[in-house]
């Protein structure tokens, strides 16, 4: 038999528009896959030449389910260019209000956007029509998931107030500013968080962990489908007070087992794929970006970053590895396992973190936007590791630049023809069905991609220095 | 019998199966913000919308179909299958390339479904039309300056009424409050802009929980201070919203309650014209809080025929009210302050700050101005008509003019 083409398009429960193109041999094995996002904005062109502290509230604004995790980071690039430390307490306000927007994302893609493709809900819109191939789990369990379902609706909206008591809205919450935070702890917020906080705990331990297990035991085989990653990267996630490089889970770079120390000058960003018209292999600070839509062989908008010519796994398993608490080959369910993990251990760290907290100590440090400047804020965002680069002249911000995590997971191949985590992940998979090729659609979303936030574009004649992180 | 009966009869009967009006949620060039703060509603809570309010039928975050499946149930409704629905769309519309910006659904024969594709088809057969988000509404920070992919709200690439439900993103009770309104009484009262007077018919400064500290000249210096935005940038005067009345979340804060400015995220010129935004607002020479020569007037007869010194109006009006209140605590002194206060309460809003717009002046006055003016004319007629999708060249697509940004 010939080989055949699979479009699963659009690849509905993620954040962003995707697509999955995979080619299947006579076996209905994937001998070719490719990740595809048919979807640009340009966020980096819109910050130019604005007022640098606009960046944190504007970059928030790439991402709906991850928009602290923008905010921090920006926040952090600007704290670098002005020379400003935030005070410790601020440090403590926005790792609260980061975590719980974690958890948020942690619940709501578990429940929401991952779990429906192995468990089979309500026959019902918006939950049907559905593929509806290889469901093994029986009625009696999936009804016990659903009411986890239904009870991440609550959940997960608590863990949204939470973030709001200390940013006073999310999605694009106010609170995270550089020079610190803005909402002052007091007793009574200090009281009312650790009250959600305990409330989300239990859900974790009633339903998220238990509900990760169910899936786990009817789709054992889901622990040897979707590997097939080269190494993990990660920025640690939670910068600690008072030298925020330290973060409370930490980072580095994991190649053939070992651990070695991140070094930012050795990542390049091939583009032989992707819509734009520029040198391709450049360090993401360089060099000069354009659209070209009608580019030959091109077939997404995200770039291609790669670590010492590796494509690199980022996000939760990634984290756990470092921190030392899962360390299980990288598949479809040890990414969803790590992810749960990582939202248990979250719990663990904002209840102490709002226990350090003190009412009477400053939360931000007023400071002076530099005439000439630069600055990198590196964060542990819900689904790895996130980069923003600012250049700032006149005061204004003559270059940004951002290299988010899904940039690393959901990139095309690169120039020498290397997958994408995503891809690797893909190629070898035996599907069943190829008019319900469900398997994609499971194995991609463990991965938790956000394609709103991978597909931007970087532009500005000046090049940035390479960072060195320690 | 459908097969919600025989398969989990249990979610079946929760999910109930009266008649609900289906709804087509279309995500344009979004961040999804919109969708993901809509399932915030605290009692009407997605699973009381998908029981009892909507028939949730695509919604590419939500829906349980993907792929083939997905681009089947968007082409039922693109051709009429589906019949009537209510069309939701969150995120602006791209027009560059022929809207190839974006691509939300694919065809076996390998032509993607653009955004603007979708809504012109889907528009058309639509009971009701609602713009979720400023992105929707009024083009959001994805068109903002330069807009790189020429991106237009939903309203001018559609021949019909669409009522805009902005903020960045959507308040769920605006969004579903919005719906519920369509379903139960017809469409709301609109403003100018398209936007319901329920929810957008006062400014956040005149419905401002620290409205006190504004009216006696107490600023804030730096972010964080518990008192009034105003001079860090707040665009709370300009800025149609019941968020201080209503909150976020749980209706547990919003942005001023956390020491921050407003951002004026529901206005039609958000970010561009909001942005620097710790930049202070050029005085409140603004729509529905203007004041004219002829109140000042009156303000000063007032003051005089109340019998007070006039150095203790101007310090009312300059705003250094709050220390004289703090420093000077006679009885006789408190008294006066109160009658003046009671005398500039009875006058419309506002006019304590005139004094303020003399101060500087602003390049960005000439939007207010402008902005007053479409308000104006907003009044003169009841609905605005939207405008045609026009086809324009790239280069000279939506670049407002921005004198102090030049690169």
């Amino acid at each position: 038999m010939a080989n055949r083409k699979v479009v699963v398009g659009p690849m509905t429960r993620v954040n962003g528009m995707w697509e999955i193109h995979v080619t299947l041999d006579g076996q209905n094995r994937v001998v070719e896959a490719r990740s595809a996002s048919p979807f640009w904005r340009g966020m980096e062109l819109i910050l130019q030449s604005r007022d640098p502290r606009d960046a944190p509230y504007l970059t928030e604004r790439i991402c709906g389910i991850c928009s602290s995790a923008h905010g921090y980071a920006a926040s952090l690039a600007l704290e670098e260019a002005a020379g400003v430390e935030p005070p410790p307490n601020g440090i403590l306000v926005r790792n609260v209000l980061l975590g719980a927007d974690f958890l948020q994302n942690h619940i709501r893609h578990f429940y929401f956007l991952h779990m429906p493709a192995f468990v089979a809900g309500p026959e019902q819109p918006p939950f049907a029509p559905r593929f509806t191939t290889d469901l093994r789990i029986p009625r009696r369990v999936s009804e016990t998931i659903y009411q986890g379902y239904f009870r991440a609706i609550d959940e997960s909206r608590r863990a949204h107030e939470l973030a709001a008591l200390f940013s006073g809205k999310v999605p694009h919450g106010h609170g995270v500013v550089a020079g610190g935070a803005t909402v002052h702890p007091d007793s009574e917020k200090i009281l009312r968080a650790l009250g959600m906080v305990s409330k989300l705990r239990s859900f974790i331990d009633e339903h998220y962990l238990p509900d990760v297990e169910r899936i786990a035991e009817y789709y054992p085989d889901y622990f040897s489908i979707g590997g097939g990653t080269e190494g993990f990267f990660s920025f640690g996630a939670f910068p600690q007070a008072p030298h925020k490089k330290k973060t409370a889970i930490p980072g580095g770079v994991m190649l053939e087992g070992r651990r070695e120390e991140l070094d930012l000058s050795a990542i390049e960003e091939h583009v032989r794929f992707s819509y734009y018209d520029q040198e391709s292999r450049q360090h993401p600070a360089k060099g000069t970006t354009e659209v070209a839509l009608e580019k030959p062989g091109a077939y997404t908008f995200v770039k291609a970053p790669r670590y010492k010519g590796r494509a690199l796994e980022t996000g939760p398993i990634a984290r756990m590895w470092f921190a030392g608490r899962y360390r299980e080959e990288p598949s479809t369910l040890s990414r969803t396992v790590a992810r749960a993990l990582e939202a248990r251990l979250i719990v663990d760290l904002i209840e102490e973190w709002l226990l350090a907290m003190d009412p009477s100590s400053p939360v931000f440090e007023p400071f002076e936007v530099p005439e000439e400047g630069r600055g990198v804020g590196i964060l542990g965002a819900m689904r790895g590791a996130l980069g923003h680069w600012v250049e700032i002249s006149s005061r204004r911000i003559a270059r940004y630049q951002i290299i988010t995590p899904s940039a690393w997971n959901c990139s095309p191949s690169d120039d020498t023809g290397r997958p994408s985590p995503v891809e690797a992940a893909l190629l070898g998979v035996q599907v069943q069905n190829p008019e319900e090729p469900v398997e994609l659609g499971r194995i991609v979303r463990s991965f938790d991609p956000c394609l709103s936030c991978a597909t931007h574009v970087i532009k500005g004649g000046r090049r940035l220095t390479s960072f060195q992180i320690i | 019998m459908s097969l919600a009966n025989i398969f989990l009869p249990h979610l079946a009967q929760a999910l109930g199966n009266e008649e609900r009006p289906p709804v087509i949620w279309i995500e344009a060039t979004t961040c999804t913000g919109d969708i993901l703060s809509a399932i915030n509603a605290v009692d009407h809570d997605l699973r009381h919308l998908l029981s009892s309010v909507i028939d949730l039928r695509y919604q590419q975050l939500l829906m349980g179909g993907e792929g083939s499946v997905a681009r089947e149930v968007l082409e039922q409704a693109m051709d009429g299958r589906l019949g009537r629905f209510l069309l939701i769309v969150e995120g602006t519309i791209p027009l560059r390339a022929g809207g190839g910006f974006n691509v939300i659904a694919r065809r076996p024969s390998g032509h993607g479904i653009t955004p603007l594709e979708a809504v012109r088809e889907l528009g058309q057969r639509a009971s009701h039309v609602l713009a979720a988000g400023v992105c929707a509404s009024f083009g959001g920070p994805f068109a903002a300056n330069p807009n790189p992919t020429q991106s237009v709200p939903l309203h001018q690439v559609l021949d019909r009424r669409v009522i805009n439900v902005p903020g960045c993103p959507v308040h769920p009770d605006w969004l579903w409050g919005t719906l519920t309104h369509c379903l139960l009484y017809g469409t709301p009262d609109l403003d100018s802009f398209s936007r319901p007077t329920l929810f957008f018919g006062q400014t956040v400064h005149d419905l401002c929980t620290r409205r006190q500290f504004f009216d006696n000249g107490i600023f804030a210096s730096e972010l964080g201070q518990p008192t009034c935005m105003y001079k860090l940038g707040c665009k709370g005067p300009v800025t149609f919203a019941d968020c201080p009345r209503r909150q976020w979340n749980g209706h547990l804060s919003w942005p001023v309650e956390a020491n921050t400015p407003c951002i004026g995220c529901t206005s039609p010129e958000f970010p561009d014209r909001m942005t620097p935004f710790y930049a202070r607002l050029p005085g409140l020479e603004l729509p529905g809080v203007r004041v004219s020569t002829a109140t000042l007037t009156k303000l000063v007869a007032g003051a005089t025929a109340a019998g007070i010194g006039l150095h203790l109006a101007g310090k009312v009006l300059t705003g250094r009210l709050g220390q004289t209140y703090r420093k000077e605590r006679t009885p006789t002194e408190i008294q006066e302050i109160v009658r003046v206060k009671k005398i500039l309460r009875a006058l419309p809003p506002g006019c304590g700050t005139r004094i303020e717009s003399r101060r500087q002046e602003d390049p960005r006055s000439v939007t207010l101005r402008h902005l007053r003016k479409v308000k104006a004319r907003g009044r003169g007629q009841e609905s605005r008509t939207p405008r045609k999708l026009e086809e324009r060249p790239p280069e000279q697509g939506d670049r407002p003019a921005r004198g102090e940004r030049k690169v």
